[in-house]
């Protein structure tokens, strides 16, 4: 019976090999284990990776995840203190850090899911409600530049960019005293006590989304809308007064240049003509008599062209035509 | 996560069975017809053939789990029963055969990119078409100053760690797609809706930084190769007045501009007409000094002269004024002195001025 005893063989070794294989376990990089031995636990977790025996059919292997795990908020409306109703939407990282209580209380992912939605939500709206939007919104009291801000780097006028900044300090109300950072914290320090009997650690809780819900919407948008409105009109106000600033420059420039090349002009031919006053009294004052008659003669000449004349033969001019007299004694002045 | 499930229900079921597998072999799905096989060794007759046929199938069948080949973009990670062992290279490797080490390979140096509500910066052109409602609600965020924008951006990164990438995270993807929407809000939380609008850069080298920081504390083993933001906006509702505080801008650009430019046309030309006329009065003022200088010399020279004989050049400039004169002179009229009554005869009305001319 050579085949039998082959098979009697062959039998063996799957025997051996079926209990070879149910007790030989493998453990991932990523899992941890829990053996059990009919429900009660046994011995420390086995968390390092690799091949693993335990008692066939006896010990059971509870296997569960031993990295970072995610879980996903479900986003909720909450109403912050200023009594703004936005969505939050959060998210979490968290990991077993104790599977035996975590087996004991959990027992598995899809409850343990449960279990943080009913802890980390709460926590969230807590957090939320007990502040302002802004604490939500902002991390820090970073200095944002608007757009007024930015448009008032070409302007020149001191008295346009007071204004200017004068409305700028009515925005004064973006600062936030928490910020969003210690928020999460805060949701954090929260919920983890919460779920420290259930072998859970919470690594960090982040606020994924934050958007104001539909009704609101409307009406931030409409802020918005009249903002930049407003802000339309600021610039182009802000325009007109730099145009008319530039204009009345223009216009004083202008009449400064005139009257001082005006004045200038005026400097320099007064100095000029009195000047020339000087020179010819110097001149002419040697004998004004000589002065006044040689003019009087180019006067005669410039100006008496075409003037109908009556002379009489007294006059000097003439005293030869009527008579021819002997000389006299000596030439008259 | 989905992977772990499988992974763990498979193991349960694996376990539950009571028939174990044939052999080490091990392959895909083991267990069921054990008997069948077991009847089936029972009818055949051993021959040395068969047993051969055996070994041979055997041996192939682990022997093609023993070659693996590791891409030039990735490396391959093996694990012996799960626990990590050694990480290779790209080329042709070894490796214990199938069910004592496995293979996972990671593309290291491929970069992988994650949209985030890209198609929402077509929101405006494209009326809402195609554009889901999450696409807009990834992209929407809530601005410094409690606006709204719309932010889409996308994230490039590369697996730097493969251990870490592998072992430390559950579905590394959803964390990158979880950290990087928080921290682009975060980002765009601390800044006002023109910084959003106008500061792109700026945002997107802030977010890769921080999203870079927690995911290192995380130990994801991934590396951040570029965040880079789309056209940032407003929503649809808004656009309207944001364009119109762009048009604001233009006005307020042009009106400027416009006063400057006749700013620039006046006074440059009214300088110079400054100088014109500050040097026309030089000029006159030359002329005038000059004439005055020219005229006293004149006279000056005539007076010396004149000094010498005063009484006959009088007479001589008289008598030379007088030939000058007299010929462009009107009518002349001789009157002698003893005689009176010629004067009613003339018609003095007929040329006025007559009379001035008398001496």
């Amino acid at each position: 019976m050579q085949a039998n005893k082959y098979i009697v063989i062959t039998v063996l070794v799957i025997i051996a090999a079926v209990a070879f294989m149910s007790s030989a376990y493998r453990v991932d990089e990523t899992e941890q284990v829990v053996i059990t031995q009919f429900g009660r636990v046994i011995g420390e977790p086995v968390t390092e990776p690799g091949l693993k025996f335990r008692i066939p059919f006896i010990q059971n292997a509870n296997f569960f995840p031993k990295n970072i795990q995610a879980w996903d908020g479900e986003p909720g409306q909450i109403p912050t203190l200023d009594k703004t109703y936005i969505w939050v939407d959060t998210f979490c990282r968290w990991r077993i850090t104790d599977p035996v209580a975590f087996l004991r209380t959990v027992t598995d992912m899809t409850s343990a899911m449960g279990r943080l939605d009913d802890i980390i939500n709460p926590a969230v709206r807590n957090v939320v409600t007990s502040h302002e939007l802004i604490e939500t919104v902002r991390t820090s009291n970073r200095e944002m530049t608007t757009l007024d801000q930015e448009e008032l780097d070409d302007v020149t006028t001191e008295a346009i960019k007071e204004v200017a900044e004068e409305e700028d300090d009515e925005r004064e109300q973006y600062t936030v005293e928490v910020g969003r950072a210690a928020l999460t914290r805060m949701m954090l320090a929260e919920a983890q006590p919460k779920l420290d009997k259930f072998g859970i650690e919470l690594i960090d809780v982040k606020i994924k989304r934050v958007n104001y819900v539909e009704g609101v919407r409307k009406s931030v948008y409409n802020r918005m809308i009249a903002e930049r409105k407003q802000m339309a009109e600021k610039i182009r106000s802000i325009g007109q007064g730099e145009a008319r600033k530039i204009e009345g420059d223009k216009e004083r420039d202008l009449m400064e240049i005139q009257s001082e090349a005006y004045r200038k002009a005026e400097e320099i031919k007064g100095k000029a003509d009195a000047e020339a006053t000087t020179i010819y009294a110097d001149a002419y004052g040697r004998d004004h008599e000589f002065y006044s008659f040689i003019k009087s003669l180019e006067v005669y000449t410039n100006s008496l062209e075409g003037a109908d004349l009556v002379l009489s033969t007294d006059s000097d001019f003439l005293k030869y035509l009527d008579t021819l007299e002997p000389l006299p004694q000596s030439s008259s002045n | 996560m989905n992977w772990d499930w499988e992974k763990l229900q498979q193991r349960q079921k694996e376990r539950s069975k009571s028939g174990g597998g044939s052999g080490g072999s091990g392959g895909g799905g083991l267990p069921p017809q054990v008997d069948d096989i077991i009847n089936k060794f029972r009818d055949f007759k051993f021959s040395k053939g068969w047993i051969l046929i055996i070994v041979v199938i055997a041996a192939l069948l682990v022997g093609s789990t023993t070659v693996y080949t590791v891409g030039t973009n990735e490396v391959g990670v093996i694990q012996r029963f799960g626990q990590y062992i050694r990480t290779t290279q790209s080329g042709l490797h070894f490796k214990l055969p199938a069910g004592i080490e496995k293979v996972t390979k990671v593309k290291t140096k491929r970069v992988y990119t994650e949209q985030f509500g890209l198609k929402a910066d077509d929101v405006s052109n494209s009326s809402d078409f195609g554009v889901s409602r999450d696409e807009i609600e990834v992209a929407m965020m809530l601005t410094g100053d409690l606006n709204v924008g719309l932010v889409p951006w996308i994230v490039q990164y590369r697996i730097k760690d493969p251990y870490n990438y592998l072992y430390n995270v559950a579905d590394v993807r959803q964390l990158i797609r979880d950290m990087a929407e928080a921290s682009m809000r975060l980002v765009v939380g601390d800044r006002s809706i023109n910084e959003v609008i106008s500061r792109r850069q700026e945002i997107a080298a802030d977010a890769a930084v921080r999203l870079q920081k927690d995911l290192d504390e995380a130990e994801t083993g991934i590396s951040i190769a570029t965040v880079e933001l789309g056209n940032t906006n407003v929503p649809e509702p808004v656009q309207d007045s944001f364009n119109e505080v762009n048009r604001a801008v233009q006005e307020k650009e042009e009106m400027i501009y416009q006063a400057r430019k006749d700013y620039n046309q006046v006074i440059p030309r009214a300088r110079g007409q400054a100088e014109k006329t500050v040097e026309t009065a030089k000029g006159y003022a030359f002329r005038r000094v000059d004439r005055a200088e020219g005229d006293a010399s004149r006279f000056l020279s005539r007076y010396e002269a004149y000094q010498d004989a005063e009484d006959v050049t009088r007479r001589r400039l008289y008598l030379e004024m007088m030939e000058e004169v007299v010929p462009s002179l009107g009518n002349k009229y001789i009157v002698d002195s003893r005689q009176d009554n010629l004067l009613p005869l003339l018609n003095l009305g007929m040329k006025k001025g007559a009379q001035d001319a008398g001496q």
